[in-house]
């Protein structure tokens, strides 16, 4: 691409080549595309989708004739890819867009204090809120972090700093394996654990959390061993130099340096985690009260709750079917903000390179 | 911030004596520590594996409730030919996509604006999964609908097409295209970084031969990119594999297996089966529903494996490749 003269008249000075199109005729011929199909919907009875499958084929087939005539076959085909790769991110984008605004349109108007003051107990009808959910969530998630945060950070320690004989091979292999673990199963894992002591039809936060450990800690190694190993050896050589035992340099030089990119990393982790439904489904389960013993008992938490009501909204329907997308649009502003945080973080307080 | 200290010439005698004996225990309790972390991950999997294979063991010879008196083997086949049938309709829509909108942001859009739009596909990976349920279930099932009843009336001939189209829209091909879309960021990142990573002489050379773009990427970044792009897919698969709550939300169940992708009646899932039977069940049936969670572990196990092992061969390559 940087080979490619930055003027037409730089092609124009190749003798070999043909003529070229101006700049503009890429967007004029999209430009009429979508002007000639929205045109020809509204004659034949106006859908945003005919427009767009129509402004389409007429651009690709527009562009290409075009081009052909004056650039030559290879350009246009050239040009014939570019609107197809560049068609193809709009249409990526669509269902992003087009679920935002599900969302938030179905979810704004039962966005009041009271959804996040009450719970779900002896509700009937309208009403009730997230409260236990939030509440739920909030704790699995924390004592989630608790467990994963010192294995995974350590974990990734040993592998970039001591790891160097078969354990090591056979821990990379492990979070790779971790990694690809279905949510679910880690749920099933945490109900086979704790079935031991509790018997098959437990119920308990605490397994939640065990569920949710088991999809964190590999985020957790990976994104700390890839900020671990960006550390310059510079500044741990120039540290053993001084005398400084290894640990002392690990904790004191490493970590510090990076830092944000590990907090980063951990808030990534907690963002994924935070939206996991199933494994909790079936290990923390559903309750209508607010239960704050993660020891204990079943335990709502947002994901789930969102799932519940959408799929037994009770009577009305309509009530239930509300709660659960004005909840489906707090968990995606949470995740939203955590991962909105995790860019800050790694903005403002990742060491300055000079 | 530790340039400043390093800079000073070191005391010698301190120098002389790295090996002291309270460093030296410190540096044993420290790696003994992160040593007992990275076994304890070990000992986390080793459990995984064996407590669900424990568990599920009761629930293997099947003929109980859950079963409907079948073994587990009848049982669980349709559950696994719905999963695999799910995600490799996931996996045909979402390989081209991404290899598109990966070239898009790597080649085609302006350098200044190229990490932003990354950003923006990166956010369809934040959305929580029982979001996408939600949005697959109603808007876009709505949004499917005709097009269902258009296929079932004029390419019924066709047997993923036969019909009767469903009346909701939720389908196996609106499962297909919610997998697609979930799958898609991970998929793209993937492609996208395999193709920066593309010789800056091999493109350089080729747009020097007065090869256009096209013809530029077609001979340097796509046939460099091939392994990136396998592991990428085999990845996306696994994760399309072991979704859930989409799944659950999104497909109206009918069992058996069937190719009809627009009927009112599909094949379940393995993990959507899970959620939906799970609340409800007791006794050996969660042995049993824990059994086919432990077949859905392997399937996604060997789909990973696999994975990682075309990415590494890829590393091997690279570095010969320079």
């Amino acid at each position: 691409m940087s080979l490619q003269p930055a003027t037409r008249e730089g092609w124009r000075n190749v003798p070999a080549s043909r003529g070229v199109l101006s700049r503009s005729t890429a967007p004029a011929v999209l430009a009429g595309s979508l002007v000639a199909g929205a045109v020809v919907m509204s004659i034949v009875g106006f859908n945003w989708y005919g427009v767009a499958l129509l402004a389409f084929a007429l651009n690709l087939v527009g562009i290409y004739t075009l081009s052909r005539r004056v650039e030559g076959s290879r350009k246009a085909k050239d040009r014939l890819v570019t609107a197809v790769i560049s068609s193809s991110f709009v249409l990526a984008v669509v269902p992003l867009v087009s679920l935002l605004v599900t969302v938030v349109a179905n979810g704004w108007h039962r966005l009041d204090i009271e959804l996040f003051s009450s719970d779900m107990r002896n509700v009937l009808g309208p009403g009730g809120g997230i409260k236990h959910a939030l509440i739920g969530t909030l704790l699995i998630t924390a004592v989630a972090a608790l467990m994963s945060v010192p294995i995974g950070v350590l974990t990734a320690i040993y592998l970039v700093e001591y790891g160097r004989g078969r354990l090591s091979k056979l821990v990379t292999f492990l979070v790779d394996v971790m990694t690809g673990i279905p949510s679910i199963v880690a749920g099933l894992f945490a109900v086979a654990l704790f079935s031991i002591f509790l018997g098959l039809g437990v119920r308990i936060g605490f397994g939640g959390s065990v569920a949710l450990s088991v999809l964190m800690i590999p985020i957790v190694v990976r994104s700390t061993e890839e900020m671990l190993r960006l550390v310059p050896h510079e500044l741990r050589e120039a540290s053993y130099a001084l005398g400084v035992p290894k640990w002392r340099t690990v904790v004191k030089v490493v970590l510090p340096t990076s830092v944000a990119g590990i907090v980063t990393g951990i808030t990534l982790a907690i963002a994924r985690v935070v939206g996991e439904t199933a494994p909790l489904l079936v290990i923390a389960g559903f309750t209508q009260s607010t239960n704050t013993n993660i020891f204990s008992g079943r335990m709502m938490t947002l994901p789930v709750f969102v799932f519940n009501s959408f799929t037994q909204p009770g009577s009305p329907r309509s009530e239930g079917i509300d709660r659960a997308w004005s909840a489906a649009l707090a968990l995606i502003a949470v995740v939203m903000l955590l991962n909105l945080a995790a860019r800050l973080i790694s903005r403002y307080f990742s060491p300055k390179t000079r | 911030m530790t340039t400043n200290s390093v800079m000073r010439v070191p005391d010698p005698a301190r120098a002389a004596a790295p090996d002291r004996l309270p460093s030296r225990r410190g540096d044993r309790i420290f790696a003994g520590t992160a040593r007992t972390a990275a076994i304890t991950i070990v000992v986390i999997l080793a459990g995984v594996s064996l407590f669900l294979f424990v568990t599920s063991l009761p629930g293997l010879s099947g003929h109980n409730e859950m079963t409907q008196g079948k073994s587990f083997a009848a049982w669980v086949a349709p559950l696994l030919f719905g999963t695999v049938l799910a995600s490799t309709l996931a996996l045909l829509i979402a390989v081209p996509l991404a290899i598109a909108v990966a070239l898009f942001i790597s080649h085609y859009a302006p350098r200044r604006v190229a990490s932003g739009l990354g950003y923006v596909i990166d956010l369809l990976a934040a959305v929580p999964s029982v979001v996408f349920g939600l949005w697959g279930s109603t808007w876009l099932a709505t949004q499917l609908k005709p097009v269902y009843a258009w296929l079932a009336t004029h390419a019924s001939f066709i047997p993923f097409f036969k019909g009767p189209a469903s009346a909701t829209g939720r389908t196996m091909f609106t499962v297909g295209v919610v997998l697609a879309v979930m799958i898609l960021p991970i998929m793209t990142a993937i492609c996208r970084e395999v193709f920066l990573q593309t010789p800056r002489l091999h493109e350089e050379a080729a747009l020097a031969l007065g090869a256009t773009r096209w013809e530029m990427i077609r001979m340097t970044v796509l046939p460099y990119g091939r392994s990136g792009i396998v592991s990428a897919a085999m990845l996306g698969l696994g994760r399309a594999l072991g979704e859930t709550m989409a799944v659950t939300l999104v497909l109206s169940v009918g069992g058996g297996i069937s190719f009809n992708l627009i009927s009112p009646s599909n094949p379940a899932t393995i993990p959507a089966n899970i959620a939906l039977n799970y609340p409800d069940a007791t006794g050996v049936g969660v042995n049993t529903l824990i059994a086919s969670g432990l077949v859905l572990f392997v399937l996604t196990f060997a789909v990973n494996a696999a994975a990682r092992a075309v990415l590494a061969r890829r590393k091997d390559f690279a570095g010969a490749n320079g």
